[in-house]
């Protein structure tokens, strides 16, 4: 497995030949971006939105200055996720709450799990201290009802339902039985209908009409592929949807729909939904969708850090050792210190996708007591000893062990260590997103 | 089959000849780049892989230099010709007695109502019918399926909520056995492909239907939504290491998504669409039409 994989690799690839600094050129962004296109298209983002965040992000990038810091796919990947999060970002995604009830509407496409998140929101509400009412407006799919008495007991939520009466009539009477009992949310469920069935779209305008919701939520399958655009587009359009809920995060998806919708409805991402349980509903992250849709692990927050934590001409230095393979003990030490810098070894590798399966860390390399030991070592060398570790012999060992108050044995496995990190660097060499 | 040969049959089964997307490509540009990449996203906008798509329409593309073709109408059935040949290698699922039929795929993606019409399929064709109520584990599963089961007047099999979903199918097999019954068909709940331990209760229930019903013809279906993207090809990747599956149901196409990841598919495994469902009733299901999937996409 390739230590970073997907797009970074791809443009590691095209900047390979990218060797002194200085402005990327239009033709290099070019064929990035060619690459970002098809990551997107991967992740299904719709066609028409990548073109649009392509243009962008390559506006952005032309002419930019490389940093020192930073590799320029490190720098083209940077000003994409910028972009994908200011995209998906939003300030605006708790709730509204008017006048008791507010009430809370569904809509969405079949299957995409309209019911189990009523069951979810009045879980969610009753443990903020609220009295939510379920109402069972879906009165098409066989066993709807059922199935939401069974969700809203298990939530501990009363449910209203009126059998498989009239919709409209049935959200109606919901609201006034909410008004009558005291409950100051009302969650209306309705049935999963195509964007294009004009009857019940219609049906859904009714009872916006009937009951003024505070809230209309778009629930979507985070798995849905280029129609996500058309999809949000028609329910927003007839609905004014007030935000949108991802549902099956828990899968695999890359979850290019979010990109989609939000940028044809620019409604905010409510709710994501991680879990067949009741309690498996979580706020929305855009880093973290950024990530996803990219296939990045969190090698975006460690670059971030790196940014911080290496000043230029260390990364230079550094990069130059790597390259003419002059690692030394000594900065095996600045690295060491470096890594705390950036929140100490574990968080580091912990980003790292594949990191931790290709070099086999084991618990005691990555305990940070550990590397204050390593430190002390280190620093009971000499010079001459730091540069070429091959001369550490029995009696320079006993030597170093006594100054650093540890033992033989630990001399040795960091120098064991030492050279297994040697071959990691040998490795990573070749890969431009390293460069502390 | 030569190029020739195989555009002939393509041209010969077109109904509507070209479509209004199309149209409207012919009427922008010449034959040149934009009109490749303009093919190109057509096949992206149905959800056909970008990898896929950018093979199919090299070679389409290499053909026509090759040949020296100017002829828009010309490529454009050369495409359609290669996107049917991908997808149509398999012959219609012949479901012979005694059989049993197992639908799995991941949440909502219509394996209930699929059963439901299948049943109804079945009966109709003089078959005798069961049903399992395999998902023991979603709210008001087996209400949902026993009003199919009502609907389609097929005997149902089913537990309490929270069973043994391994013990639902021990039982339905038993059933079937003893009454001769020509088609068993199981509901399993459905599970996102990530979830082992979920994956591996599948596995429980697969492995009891070959030990307790050896001579029964054995086919294992998977849901797929048409409006799915491209993880729609995780899913019968995993699904089909787990337990081997035999053939796709499509459903959902009765919306407007094109369910192109079909054609990604059939480049990689060797899994065919057997059924499609277009729409929430009973008779809205179909067997699976290469040709009439292919237009639909143009
Ligand atoms: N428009 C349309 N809707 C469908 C089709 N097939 C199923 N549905 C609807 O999709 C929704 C989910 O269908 P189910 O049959 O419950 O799906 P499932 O896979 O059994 O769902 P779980 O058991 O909850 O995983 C229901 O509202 C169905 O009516 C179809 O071909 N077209
Ligand atoms: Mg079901």
């Amino acid at each position: 497995m390739a230590l970073f994989s997907g797009l970074s690799d791809k443009l590691n690839h095209i900047f390979s030949k990218l060797t002194k600094h200085g402005k990327l050129t239009e033709l290099e962004i070019k064929t990035a971006m060619r690459e970002v296109r098809i990551a997107l298209l991967e992740a299904d983002v719709n066609i028409s939105v990548v073109k649009e965040f392509v243009a962008k992000v390559s506006e952005r990038a032309v002419g930019q200055e490389i940093l020192k810091s930073l590799s320029p796919t490190q720098q083209v990947i940077k000003i994409v996720n910028e972009e994908l999060i200011a995209l998906m970002g939003s300030t605006n995604s708790k709730l509204t709450f008017t006048n008791p009830p507010t009430v809370i509407m569904m809509a969405g496409l079949q299957g995409a799990g309209k019911t189990t998140l009523v069951g979810k929101l009045g879980l969610m509400l009753k443990k903020q201290g609220r009295k939510p009412l379920l109402v069972a407006c879906d009165v098409y799919r066989p066993a709807a009802i059922n199935q939401l008495k069974v969700v809203g007991e298990k939530a501990g939520c009363t449910v209203f339902e009126k059998g498989q009466g009239n919709p409209v009539k049935i959200a109606k009477e919901g609201v006034a039985y909410a008004k009558s009992y005291g409950f100051d949310t009302v969650i209306i469920d309705t049935a999963g209908r195509l964007q294009i069935d004009e009857q019940l779209m219609q049906e859904l305008e009714d009872i916006k009409a009937e009951v003024n919701p505070a809230e209309i939520l778009l629930v979507v399958d985070s798995m849905t592929g280029q129609v996500a655009v058309e999809v949000a587009n028609t329910f927003n359009k007839r609905l004014e949807v007030t935000g949108l809920v991802l549902t099956k995060l828990d899968g695999d998806t890359r979850g290019g729909a979010t990109l989609s919708m939000k940028a044809v409805t620019g409604k905010p991402i409510k709710f994501c939904s991680v879990g067949e349980k009741l309690g498996d509903l979580e706020p929305f992250y855009p880093d973290r969708m950024a990530n996803r849709i990219l296939g990045m692990g969190d090698v975006l927050s460690l670059i971030e850090k790196a940014q911080e934590a290496v000043t230029e001409e260390q990364a230079k230095k550094m990069e130059k050792k790597f390259r003419e393979n002059s690692f030394t003990l000594d900065d095996y030490l600045t690295q060491f210190e470096t890594m705390n810098k950036m929140g100490g070894i574990k968080d580091v590798l912990a980003m790292l996708p594949g990191m931790g399966g290709k070099f086999k860390i084991r618990e005691e390399d990555i305990d940070e007591k550990q590397m204050l030991r390593t430190k002390a070592i280190i620093q009971s060398m000499t010079m001459y000893e730091r540069e070429n570790p091959s001369v550490i012999n029995s009696s320079r060992k006993n030597r170093i062990a006594k100054g650093s108050g540890t033992t033989i044995q630990e001399v040795n496995r960091l120098l064991k260590q030492f050279e297994q990190t040697k071959q990691m660097m040998k490795q990573m060499k070749n890969n431009r997103m390293f460069r502390f | 089959m030569g190029l020739f040969s195989k555009l002939k049959a393509v041209l010969t089964k077109t109904r509507d000849g070209v479509g209004k997307k199309l149209n409207e490509i012919f009427a922008k540009d010449k034959l040149g780049e934009d009109f490749y990449d303009q093919l190109e996203d057509l096949l992206i906008s149905s959800d056909v892989s970008v990898k896929t798509t950018m093979e199919i329409v090299d070679e389409i593309r290499e053909t026509a230099i090759k040949e020296k073709c100017k002829d828009k109408d010309y490529v454009v059935e050369l495409l359609k010709s290669e996107l049917y040949d991908t997808i149509n290698y398999a012959d219609a699922l012949e479901v012979k007695s005694p059989a049993v039929i197992m639908v799995v795929g991941v949440n909502g993606v219509g394996k209930t109502t699929t059963i439901g019409k299948l049943a109804n399929k079945f009966v109709k064709e003089g078959k005798s019918v069961t049903i399992a109520a395999a998902d023991t584990f979603r709210a008001a599963a087996s209400d949902q399926l026993s009003v199919w089961a009502e609907r389609a007047k097929v005997r149902i099999i089913k537990h309490s909520e929270g069973a043994d979903a391994s013990a639902v199918v021990f039982d339905a097999i038993e059933s079937a056995k003893a009454r001769n019954t020509d088609v068993l068909i199981i509901d399993t709940a459905g599970r996102l492909h990530v979830k082992t331990n979920l994956m591996e209760e599948l596995k429980k229930m697969d492995r009891v239907v070959k030990r307790e019903y050896p001579n029964a013809n054995y086919y294992k279906l998977i849901a797929l939504d048409a409006t799915t993207g491209q993880n729609a090809y995780n899913q019968v990747e995993v699904f089909n290491q787990a337990v081997g599956i035999d053939g796709i149901i499509l459903t959902k196409l009765d919306g407007t998504a094109k369910g192109g990841f079909i054609i990604s598919l059939s480049y990689e495994l060797e899994v065919p669409v057997v059924y499609v469902g277009t729409g929430e009733k009973i008779d809205d299901i179909e067997d699976f039409d290469a040709n009439e999937f292919i237009e639909a996409m143009f």
